[in-house]
């Protein structure tokens, strides 16, 4: 039972599984929500992806749904990410202190013109221009 | 040889869902709870599909590829209700 | 132009049906074919992404490459991960920065980005029109030539024979 395919599989699924324990170890560990985004995404699409292939390795067998599986995955997770981070910024959720730019903030306020800080907006206008 | 490895790892996963399982409830967002939601439903797909082999059982795959269908459009639509109301 | 749209999306639809039954029975076959067939016809009016990507062998061969830059990319960006996040004092320097792209079909940008989100430290949050915005984990400038310098242009090169 115990061939080397079946091997190589066991040990990439045991890769993926610590990807995605570190994974889950940044999403308590990091400051913001995008950071945590990042960390959760990329760990737990790599992990996932790993232990489908270390399974596919192991059972021969189920090849073919494995890999529908994980270009499943490999397609959507970046989108909702991605989507999750675009939603976080629309609704003016803080970013980390030690951030050092943000340039989407500009355009946002210009364009949603939020009463609550029109200097700002003013400045960022005229930012704009330079 | 091959089924202690796998034990090992499906301990390791389910540490990291215990883990993203904090962040839901102690999140002060609800960005944050929506991506540990995220990321224990992508890791739970490696964990069905392990059990699927424990169990030698191949329609547990379908199972995981119907949750993971479900688990992006639910995650979609948090994201745009979020941005703008359902 | 129109029938290569018709054409890529029963190929799509008839590779998906036959890895899920992932056997070549004459049955499972035909009725793989007769459904890809009724789809393409019902739900093709307007799936016009499909005829962007080109179909020649350099293309083809510029997409096997891509696929193991992405790869390499992708493992690069776990490992980059799992350092920021074991280390006790957390080295993060986020910033949202600004890049530029060069490619004008939209799946070419959907791959583009969702490569962006997957590769070490970046995650797309944005794009509009040719300028993505990108918040990065660790802001080395923030000058758009030099971001697109550093996080576009290595996929970007294959990226533009693949889909023009």
């Amino acid at each position: 039972m115990d061939g080397t395919l079946q091997i190589i599989g066991a040990i990439l699924t045991l890769i993926g599984s610590i990807f995605l324990f570190l994974g889950s170890l940044g999403l308590v560990r990091m400051p913001d929500s995008y950071n945590r985004i990042q960390a959760g995404t990329k760990a737990s699409t790599l992990g996932t992806i790993l232990t489908l292939l270390g399974i596919a390795f192991i059972n021969p067998d189920w090849t073919g749904k494995l890999i529908l599986l994980i270009l499943f995955v490999l397609l959507t997770n970046p989108i909702s990410s991605n989507v999750l981070a675009r939603a976080a910024h629309y609704i003016n959720i803080p970013l980390y202190k030690k951030t050092v730019i943000d340039k989407l903030k500009k355009e946002e306020t210009i364009k949603v013109n939020v009463s609550e800080d029109k200097i700002n907006t003013n400045s960022d206008k005229k930012e704009d221009k330079q | 040889m091959v089924s202690i490895l796998l034990y090992i790892s499906l301990g390791f996963m389910l540490l990291g869902i215990s883990l993203s399982m904090i962040r839901f409830i102690k999140g002060p967002l609800s960005v944050d709870r929506v991506i540990s939601f995220d990321v224990m439903t992508v890791g739970s797909l490696g964990l069905i599909a392990l059990i699927a082999f424990f169990t030698n059982r191949i329609i547990y795959i379908d199972v995981a590829l119907v949750y993971g269908l479900l688990s992006f459009i639910g995650v979609l639509i948090v994201a745009r209700y979020l941005e703008r109301g359902l | 132009m129109k029938i290569k749209n018709h054409i890529i999306l029963f190929l799509v639809l008839l590779a998906v049906w036959l890895l899920l039954n992932s056997s070549f029975e004459i049955h499972i076959l035909i009725v793989g074919v007769v459904v890809s067939l009724i789809i393409t016809l019902i739900f093709c009016r307007n799936c016009n992404v499909f005829s962007e990507i080109k179909l020649t062998p350099k293309a083809f061969f510029y997409a096997i490459i891509y696929v193991f830059v992405f790869s390499a990319a992708l493992i690069k960006s776990n490992f980059d991960v799992a350092r920021r996040v074991v280390t006790p004092s957390l080295p993060i320097n986020p910033g949202i920065v600004t890049v530029k792209t060069k490619l004008k079909s939209k799946i070419g940008r959907l791959i583009l980005a969702n490569s962006i989100t997957l590769t070490p430290g970046t995650l797309t949050i944005d794009i509009k029109d040719d300028i993505l915005y990108i918040h990065w984990i660790d802001v080395l400038s923030t000058n758009i030539d030099e971001d697109t310098q550093q996080i576009v242009s290595r996929f970007e090169k294959y990226l533009e024979v693949i889909y023009g």
